[in-house]
């Protein structure tokens, strides 16, 4: 279950973003460790999306260097990103409704492809071919995720399968890290659990790194080698998850200053 | 109100059940037999002058069909309300002016015509000329494209409007390419080795086939564009921006590929029209074309292939065909003014009644009407539709 030894995948190093006078995210560093499973908590507020979107290139940083596999992705457009190998999932759902559940995941796999508009409109044997191995890939991934209902349109799934889609999607872009903002959320205990699973079976069978921004404590606890903190946009806390559950400042930020 | 309301149900369900009564591909082949027996056909139930104007409006009507097709890519397909379409018909159309007239006298260049070689001016093989005015065409599709890709919704409107005003007056003002007010006239007609020139106006069956081909190949180039990686990345653009972009797609390249085919169907089907009118004039590129156009695509269906083919025949039909044979009717009962001088008033009435009874057009597609259909309205449309309907459709419809 340890990350040591395999070298750091994902680096951001005093990362700092402010909306006009607001600082959203204030001077993190924090890195994510190939094949680790890595949380971020926080009260709501604390700055986890704001630096999520940062990682995943819809928020340029104000200052401060992200670095993947070491290079240099600061301010790089997203889909470059995705490309680069980080693929992620959002809070509040972001399906493409009117699409089937195989289309979002083959909309997924979009940087990995490679047939030209010509070869589209000719139909060329390689392009054929390359539309069948995204569908046979997209329904792999989906019974992967534990979608029954590939040819269903998004928008009509129920919640849980729409969160699982998410993450199938995600996986379409055959990324080395995955960033789960809050999957969990609207989850019973059960599915909470399956995802915790799913999250386990990611690493260890495809090698996939997971960030994870999560409010469930037992899921995080749970499944994190390593959790950082965040409050006010500070990172106020980092470490195991037992050394984090015992830190003074991670209690008053969660229950408040009992001083 | 309940009676309206079930009216209203009723068209909404029509199409849908009918098409259900054949398989797809005999659908296709029937309208394919429809469509090459049409010239005909016409003069078995329209004898006379009339018969001819339907032909003529006929031809007009295959070019409409494309720049259609070819808007639905970038308002239908991409979701980027361009209302400056007409813009680009005028650069195909001035690209079979430059090409196939007398207008630059002082070069002499022949490309397989039968134009005397004697004649002064460019005059190129019609075939070249479409290619040449697609490619050129898609070209400033990017150029006009690319400073809107910022943009959205209305303020994207607002900007290709502005545009489609400009690129016209450009031209209207630019007389050593335009010949100002006047126009460059005549156009070469289209000829072929082997078939000769085609003899429009007298005899219309030869260019109509032309304009046929040209809109098969317009639509097979739409749908398998539709069914590719690009289509689906226009339709995820469409969706959400900002989860298109995080899944890996190039948003500046999908918009600009968007624009540039849909342009190129513009100035192909500008090509066409303006050597099949025999001229190109500044005054035929007004706004009010691209909202012509527009509706066309609103009325059948916005992302629907075959809604908007629909669509365009209906609107350009009615435009070029009913309006005219209608044309003496007020007159007749004592009101002095012309059908066809009304005409924009009409479109917005037939257009009204559209968006109360049927929004989402004649066909719409299965995306969109979830898109329009996925609020308040659903329960009492399911709960209208599941009598008369097929069974799998309003489960769809009721289960979302």
């Amino acid at each position: 279950m340890s990350a040591d030894g395999n070298g750091t995948l994902l680096e951001a190093s005093h990362v700092t973003k402010t909306f006009g006078g607001l600082v959203a995210v204030n001077d993190v560093s924090f890195t994510v460790p190939r094949g680790a499973i890595v949380s971020i908590i926080g009260p709501n507020g604390a700055g986890k999306t704001t630096f999520f979107n940062m990682l995943t290139g819809l928020y340029k940083p104000t200052t401060g260097q992200v670095s993947f596999e070491g290079r240099n992705i600061t301010g790089k457009p997203p889909h470059e990103i995705t490309h680069a190998g980080i693929a992620r999932t959002f809070q509040n759902i972001k399906l493409f409704r009117t699409m089937t559940a195989v289309e979002n995941v083959q909309v997924g796999m979009q940087s990995r492809l490679k047939s030209g508009v010509v070869a589209s409109i000719l139909h060329w044997p390689t392009q054929r071919r390359e539309e069948k191995m995204t569908i046979d890939k997209a329904r792999e991934l989906l019974d992967f995720v534990g979608l029954r209902r590939h040819y269903e349109l998004s928008a009509s799934l129920p919640y849980g399968d729409q969160r699982r889609l998410e993450i199938a999607r995600a996986l379409g872009s055959d990324p080395k890290l995955l960033l789960l903002d809050e999957p969990t959320a609207g989850m019973n205990a059960q599915e909470s659990e399956e995802l915790r699973g799913l999250m386990e079976t990611l690493r260890v069978e495809r090698g996939v790194s997971v960030l994870l921004i999560e409010h469930d404590m037992r899921v995080v606890m749970n499944v994190s080698d390593h959790i950082t903190v965040l409050d006010y946009g500070e990172k106020i806390a980092e470490g195991k998850p037992e050394e984090v559950r015992t830190d003074k400042r991670v209690i008053e930020a969660y229950l408040g200053s009992q001083a | 109100m309940s009676g309206a309301k079930s009216g209203a149900a009723a068209l909404r369900s029509g199409f849908g059940s009918t098409r259900d009564l054949l398989p797809r591909w005999a659908w296709i082949l029937i309208f394919l037999a429809l469509a090459l027996l049409f010239p005909y056909l016409v003069p078995e139930i329209l004898s006379g002058g009339s018969g001819d104007d339907l032909l003529d409006a006929s031809v007009n009507t295959l070019g409409y069909v494309i720049m259609a097709l070819g808007l639905n890519i970038v308002v239908g397909f991409a979701g980027l309300l361009d209302l400056g379409y007409v813009a680009f018909y005028a650069f195909g159309a001035f690209v079979v002016g430059w090409l196939g007239s007398g207008q630059f006298e002082g070069v002499n260049l022949d490309f397989i015509t039968d134009v005397p070689s004697t004649l002064p001016g460019i005059h190129v093989n019609f075939v070249v000329i479409v290619i040449v005015a697609a490619a050129f065409t898609g070209i400033w599709g990017v150029i006009l494209g690319a400073p809107t890709l910022r943009l959205r919704g209305d303020y994207l409107a607002i900007v290709t409007l502005a545009f489609g005003e400009i690129v016209p007056r450009v031209f209207e003002n630019w007389e050593y390419v335009s010949n100002g007010r006047q126009g460059i006239t005549p156009i070469d007609r289209v000829y072929f080795p082997g078939v000769g020139e085609l003899n429009y106006p007298i005899e219309l069956e030869g260019i109509y086939y032309v304009g046929l081909a040209m809109v098969l190949i317009t639509l097979f180039v739409n749908i398998r564009m539709r069914d590719s990686r690009l289509g689906r990345a226009w339709i995820a653009v469409r969706e959400d921006e900002v989860a298109a972009a995080a899944m890996g797609v190039n948003l500046v390249r999908t918009k600009l590929w968007a624009y540039a085919v849909g342009a190129a169907f513009g100035g192909f089907a500008g090509a066409f029209l303006g050597a099949y009118r025999n001229t190109v004039n500044v005054d035929q590129f007004e706004f009010g074309f691209s909202v012509f156009i527009l509706c066309m695509i609103i009325v059948g269906g916005m992302g629907n292939v075959a809604g908007v083919i629909l669509g365009a025949i209906a609107l350009s039909m009615l435009d070029r065909f009913v309006l005219p044979q209608l044309n003496d009717i007020p007159d007749k009962i004592g009101l002095e003014f012309d059908l066809t001088a009304v005409n924009f008033g009409i479109f917005g009435f037939f257009l009204l009644v559209m968006m109360v009874l049927r929004p989402e057009g004649f066909i719409p597609s299965t995306r969109r009407r979830l898109e329009l259909h996925s609020g308040d309205e659903v329960g009492d449309v399911a709960a209208d539709r599941s009598a008369e309907v097929a069974p799998g459709e309003a489960l769809y419809e009721a289960r979302h």
